[in-house]
């Protein structure tokens, strides 16, 4: 094995350590309060209103009739609402 | 530089054996630093992976040939475009340009989750590096890329001449890029299903790289097809080989995703489908690189030697149990949130798509694994050609085509019929049109492809309605020219309308593949210089042979010592069309018993073809000289007796003007083909439609409109 060889192994290698170290090598902190159930609702939300445009566009676009539009408009407000509230609570 | 790839390896290993320790006590104590730890294990590895690969890419370009891998697929005569993509036409090599790949894809994808869903990313960052610490094993315990030999040999072997094509640069870094990116959502899906959190929070997080894999995937196996048809010599982009199906495989379950991930992300429906499509097309992919790298195949795109069979059955043979296990044990919490609220839904469509797909996935992989699965059992060599996958695969891709039209035109949740009839009134009317033409121009043979015709003019005049009545709405609300309007509407609505007009790329590239596979015109004859034949319209006339002496490098960089060809004009009812130049390329050999003459073009002969590509017709030919002739044959072997090989080309220079003195006859291969070119403009319009649905929103329009629904909603609520 060459010197070059050698010194590039031994610097590949301190690299690898300090980075794969580095969160074992600061002070323990104290975990985290779960946040999955909120990531949960801020995703179902981003999706409801999501879902809300789509309808809006499918209505504009002649996909949707009037009537349709207005119930299925009023029942994704409602479920974005019960999840703005979740996310309030 | 052998030693630092070689350490490089060995690093890699250790540093996922940890990865995987690290983030699975990280996620299962409550130790985040572990987990943090886990991740960064996977930049590492990228890292090291990178100086692998650069030391290997190095040692190719730099022709050091005590690289064993150099040495068996590189020469000094291999044009130094060729040997920096040499890399991964051994076997050796692709296998860390995979782990290489997955390695950076798992860096970003999990960089960008780094602040969300912990657990999940814990468990999906072990997985990748499980996958990962697979392909790294391959390497130190089975093919190792930096294996040497000293003395090194003065010479290489060369490239196989075959892959001396400039799409071969980039089609086999596009479908392992395919392959790695779909092991993404694999990993997510399997971890959301270890960490007990099925909602659509990692569909959210992997989506991108699920359409990334997807658009990397069609692009890889597009390019496939065009270097098929560009180089191979027998004028087709698709021979249902069964590397080509492998890579269709984890396609089709992979747009099958792509469609029904939205029901989901909607509506909390199919959360056991998604998942289950998701593991199936991480699998899939596997079983793709499997097909290319285990040596159970002889195929042209088989590469692999027959020592990693047995590891590759083992990992697929535990992603299928893993996944069946996950699935099953998870099945309570993966009910559906809701129920279809008409059968007259988009959510309806997209089922009945997915169903297609995987219908035709399921062909496929029947046509494709049972004649392997049979010859394990049985000894007997056994194998389904294109008739039998056209047979089931042409009417489910006309249906597929169907629903691609049917689905842009039909609102979510529920449509009344009144307006489908309506908006169905424009694609029906362009199918009837289509039809009427056609029959009306005398073309009523080939069913098959008059209903893709049909189906492609209903998607075209679905979803140009679909722009239309958007446009017309943008313009009603924000009173915009059409132009500026429509880029709006495309720009706001990036997936919606990005989809669409993958739906017109793929409608193109079919009417592309009908068209071309039901009115083609070929023939296979022999002619001799100043004689003619007539291939569908065109006539065309043997000129007068050509030959090329490159005993280094040749002007089209492919390396071969001697060129044999032949010059044709095309012609159409009198009216000249095109010169074309097709050739036979004669490469040296390493086998010394050829002779000093005949190792010159000894080698493997590769074919190069010539067309007149056109927007309605590609006129495509190929040649096969005749070198076996007495003349030309005492040529070679008086050479071989009398000259030393540094003088051996003189001969080959003899040979070449005989042949032109006294042409033989010339084995000719003429395809006329409708519509080819549209295949790789189709091709193109999805490149351009995916990007367009991948690229994010900008993020101040995305807050804006956040901001808009959360009054709109608040509104609501007051109403209610």
């Amino acid at each position: 094995m060459s010197l070059l060889a050698a010194v590039l192994i031994a610097a590949l290698l301190a690299g690898v350590v300090f980075v794969v170290s580095a969160p074992l090598r600061v002070a323990r902190r104290p975990p985290e309060p779960d946040s999955a159930a909120r990531d949960e609702l801020e995703v179902a939300r981003e999706a409801k209103y999501r879902e809300i445009r789509d309808a809006e566009l499918d209505y504009r676009t002649g996909k949707l009739s009037r009537e349709d539009y207005e119930a299925v408009d009023g029942a994704l407000r409602a479920e974005a609402l019960e999840i703005l509230k979740r996310l309030e609570d | 530089m052998a030693d630092l790839g070689s350490a490089c390896l060995l690093l890699a290993l250790a540093v996922c054996a940890y990865g995987i320790g690290a983030s699975l006590y990280g996620v299962r104590r409550g130790r985040p630093e572990f987990s943090e730890s886990g991740r960064r294990a996977v930049y590492a590895l990228a890292g090291i992976l990178t100086v692998a690969f650069v030391v290997l890419e190095v040692a190719f370009l730099r022709n050091d040939f005590a690289f064993n891998t150099v040495a068996d697929t590189s020469s000094r005569t291999t044009p130094a475009f060729y040997r920096a993509a040499a890399v991964w036409s051994s076997q050796e090599g692709s296998l860390l340009l995979w782990a290489w790949l997955l390695s950076l894809w798992a860096s970003l994808a999990l960089f960008l989750t780094r602040k969300r869903m912990r657990d999940v990313a814990a468990y999906a960052t072990a997985i990748l590096l499980g996958f990962g610490g697979f392909f790294v094993s391959l390497m130190v315990f089975y093919a190792t890329p930096f294996a040497t030999t000293r003395p090194a040999p003065v010479e290489g072997a060369g490239l196989d001449p075959l892959l001396r094509f400039p799409t071969m640069m980039i089609h086999p870094p596009m479908l392992y890029s395919g392959y790695t990116l779909c092991t993404i959502p694999l990993a997510f899906g399997m971890g959301a299903l270890l960490a007990r959190r099925v909602d659509a929070d990692w569909i959210r997080a992997t989506r991108r790289f699920a359409f990334a894999a997807w658009l990397f995937l069609g692009m890889g196996i597009l390019l496939g097809a065009r270097w098929s048809y560009s180089e191979l010599g027998w004028g087709g982009y698709w021979g249902w080989d069964a590397v080509e199906n492998a890579s269709l495989m984890p396609w089709l379950t992979g747009t099958a995703f792509l469609h029904s991930l939205m029901i989901q992300e909607k509506r909390g429906m199919l959360k056991v489908w998604n998942v289950s499509l998701v593991l199936a097309t991480g699998t899939l992919a596997i079983m793709g690189t499997f097909l290319v790298r285990s040596g159970i195949l002889n195929s042209i795109h088989a590469f692999g030697g027959a020592t990693l069979g047995v590891p590759f059955v083992t990992l697929i043979g535990v992603l299928i149990a893993g996944s069946i296990y996950l699935v099953v044990s998870r099945r309570d919490m993966l009910r559906s949130e809701h129920r279809l609220d008409s059968l007259l839904s988009r959510e309806s469509i997209f089922l009945a798509n997915n169903l297609v797909l995987v219908g035709l996935c399921f062909v496929i992989f029947w046509g494709t694994y049972f004649p392997l699965i049979s010859e394990a059992l049985t000894g007997r060599e056994a194998s389904v050609g294109p008739p039998w996958f056209d047979r089931y695969t042409v009417p489910l891709a006309l249906v597929l085509v169907l629903l691609s039209g049917i689905g842009p035109v039909i609102a979510w949740r529920r449509a009344t019929l009144a307006n489908a009839r309506r908006h169905f009134l424009l694609p029906a009317g362009c199918a009837l049109l289509t039809l009427l033409v056609l029959l009306a121009a005398g073309i009523q043979e080939k069913p098959f492809a008059i209903a893709m015709f049909c189906c492609g003019a209903f998607v075209f005049g679905s979803i140009g309605g679909e722009f239309f009545r958007g446009a017309r709405a943008r313009r009603a609300m924000a009173h915009e020219a059409v132009p500026v309007a429509l880029l709006a509407l495309v720009r706001r609505n990036r997936r919606r309308y990005g989809g669409y007009i993958v739906h017109i790329g793929m409608a193109v590239l079919f009417i592309g593949v009908a068209a071309s596979s039901s009115f083609q015109h070929a023939s296979e004859l022999g002619l001799s210089p100043g004689q003619s034949t007539r291939v569908g319209a065109y006539s065309i006339r043997y000129v007068r042979p050509t030959a090329t002496i490159t005993p280094k490098y040749d002007a089209a960089h492919t390396g071969s010592t001697l060129s044999l060809g032949a010059v044709l004009d095309v012609s159409k009812h009198g009216h000249h069309v095109a010169t074309l130049r097709p050739s036979e390329g004669y490469y040296a050999s390493e086998e010394a018993s050829q002779g000093s003459v005949g190792s010159l073009i000894g080698g493997q002969p590769v074919s190069h073809v010539s067309m007149d590509a056109g927007l309605s017709r590609d006129v495509w030919t190929a040649i096969e000289p005749d070198i076996e002739t007495p003349t030309l044959q005492k040529i070679v072997s008086v050479g071989n007796r009398t000259l030393p090989p540094e003088d051996a080309v003189v001969a080959i220079g003899y040979l070449a003007r005989a042949y032109l003195q006294h042409p033989p006859q010339a084995q000719f291969h003429f395809i006329v083909s409708p519509l080819v070119m549209w295949i790789w403009v189709g091709g193109l319009i999805v490149f351009g439609g995916g990007l367009i649905a991948i690229w994010p929103a900008p993020s101040v329009v995305r807050s804006r409109v956040r901001t808009r629904l959360r009054a709109r909603a608040a509104h609501g609520l007051a109403r209610a």
